[in-house]
């Protein structure tokens, strides 16, 4: 058993570096497959964060008029903290919205001269409503215009609530974003299915050339699986091989991309490479093995049969 | 040792390859099989060795039906049998010694058996100092000589030689001829196929003359007779 194994490793070994060539070639399709399958993954990991940034931009403000009572706020502030839907609840109190609003408009020479012309703080305390779900964002603002209604008129507290007015565009947004998932989504399942094939057939082009050479090993007495043995464990390497290969192409290309995915998705493409490294390396290598070894065996059984 | 018990083969477009074929070899005989292209005589190597089987017949190596050998035991049974074609049929990318060397390998050998067997069976034809060369650096009877020592290291009980000298020049020829003699002389069961008029009269064995997938001569010691 060990001797068949160790005969059976040995041969893959020398099979892979006597057919140079038929490994080379071997070896450039599935770089190019496993290319295809690492740069589906970025894509994919893209989209992904872009759609969730998307979704954490997605939040319902709740304006308060300025005559507005703190604990009031609270109160409400309290109520929204008790519904399940609810995620997180964050109040920008006057002062607060104020500021911010200054620094923003610090360089706008009008508008700082009318907030110093009117002397009070025009602006009103608010609060920003994340949900859970994107979806839940309707009943939230539905529970809000109830409290809006039940307000006394003669003492009014809530002065806006915006969802109606980010809806639509946050709507879009989300139909796009998915739009395009699916569509690459689609893509990479075609582009992934394509190199699978590519690469089956050129294993099997390359054990093809073997064929007459199978037969002969059958006609000397070997068993299918100490035939069968070494050109799974060459479909193995070429698989190693060519995810390594796969992983550098992809080295240069994060380095390159990666402050541009900062600047457009605060996302750096090239921390997640590095930092997620092993998960990467694992599925690619891995496809590749998986890949060269299922390919091999397939192909020579064609021959195997007989 | 080997029996043929009315074996015909017809293929689909109802051509008769072997059409009632009947005989037996004992052990120890040098048989040789005759006739024109088409005759039969690969046929009847190839239902020898469970490449193709029989439309109607049995074909019997000692007690063993051969067609009924389940296919995971077939590897173990051609093992018994050492195979040397017109072709030579050697692995391209191996060389001499390790062509021999793999059908040790397969046959699950000792390392240890392995190197002392292929360097002695290369020595039998005599191609010692070709050992690490691959067959493309080979001459057609220098091919047929590995093959031949691949076919014999294992010590089987037959060697079945496909027209081993058709692709060979006359001298090549004799010496090919020369060494299956020998292993037979040695005790292997030895059946070829052949054309050649001139080593059909230099054995003076046992010849089977093959027409349209029948067996029209079968002499004791037989000549070139067609």
């Amino acid at each position: 058993m060990w001797t068949s194994l160790k005969r059976i490793i040995k041969a893959g070994f020398v099979g892979f570096w006597r057919n140079t060539f038929v490994s080379a070639a071997a070896i450039f399709v599935m770089t190019v497959a496993l290319f295809v399958v690492g740069g589906s993954m970025m894509v994919d990991k893209l989209l992904g964060v872009s759609l969730e940034n998307i979704q954490n931009k997605v939040d319902i403000n709740v304006y308060f008029v300025t005559s507005a009572p703190e604990t009031e706020i609270f109160r409400i502030q309290a109520l929204l903290e008790g519904l399940p839907e609810v995620a997180e609840v964050t109040y920008t109190s006057r002062e607060m919205a104020l500021e911010q609003f200054t620094k923003l408009r610090q360089n706008d020479e009008t508008i700082m001269r009318g907030l110093e012309e009117l002397g009070d703080n025009p602006l009103g305390a608010s609060l920003s409503i994340r949900a859970k779900e994107t979806s839940q964002y309707e009943g939230i603002d539905a529970f809000l215009r109830e409290q809006k209604a039940a307000e006394n008129p003669q003492e009014p507290l809530i002065d806006e609530i915006n969802f109606l007015r980010n809806k639509e565009v946050i709507d879009k947004l989300t139909a796009i974003i998915y739009a395009v998932e699916r569509f690459s989504f689609v893509t990479m399942i075609i582009l992934v299915l394509a190199s699978i094939l590519i690469t089956f057939n050129t294993i099997r082009l390359a054990i093809y050339t073997t064929r007459d050479e199978i037969s002969v090993m059958r006609l000397v007495g070997a068993s299918n699986s100490f035939i069968r043995g070494p050109f799974m464990l060459q479909g193995i390497m070429y698989g190693i091989v060519a995810g390594v290969f796969a992983l550098l192409l992809l080295y240069p290309i994060v380095l390159t991309v990666g402050p541009q995915t900062e600047q457009f998705f605060q996302f750096n493409l090239y921390s997640y490479f590095i930092g997620d490294f092993g998960r990467i390396f694992l599925t690619i290598v891995g496809s590749g093995i998986i890949l060269g070894m299922i390919s091999s065996m397939l192909a020579v059984a064609r021959y195997l049969r007989v | 040792m080997i029996y043929f018990d009315k074996v015909s083969k017809l293929y689909s477009n109802n051509s008769i390859a072997l059409e009632d074929v009947t005989f037996q070899i004992a052990p120890r005989e040098f048989v040789s099989i005759v006739g024109h292209s088409g005759a039969g005589k690969t046929t009847l190597l190839k239902m020898l060795i469970a490449e193709d089987r029989p439309s109607t017949g049995q074909v019997f190596f000692e007690s063993l039906d051969v067609h009924q050998i389940p296919k995971t035991k077939l590897p173990k049974y051609r093992r018994k049998i050492g195979t040397v074609f017109q072709d030579f049929k050697l692995l391209a990318h191996k060389t001499a010694y390790e062509n021999i060397a793999f059908a040790m390998e397969a046959n699950g050998r000792s390392d240890e058996e392995i190197q002392e067997n292929v360097p002695q069976a290369l020595a039998l034809v005599d191609l010692d100092d070709k050992a690490w060369n691959f067959p493309g650096e080979l001459s057609g009877g220098e091919k047929q000589r590995v093959a031949i020592a691949r076919a014999i290291v294992n010590q089987p009980d037959i060697i079945i030689a496909d027209e081993p000298t058709g692709n060979l020049d006359p001298i090549a020829t004799y010496e090919v001829v020369q060494i299956l003699k020998k292993i037979n002389d040695l005790g292997t069961t030895v059946i070829m196929t052949t054309h050649n008029k001139g080593v059909i009269d230099e054995l003076g064995r046992r010849v089977i003359t093959m027409d349209e997938g029948r067996i029209v001569r079968d002499d004791s010691e037989g000549k070139y007779m067609l």
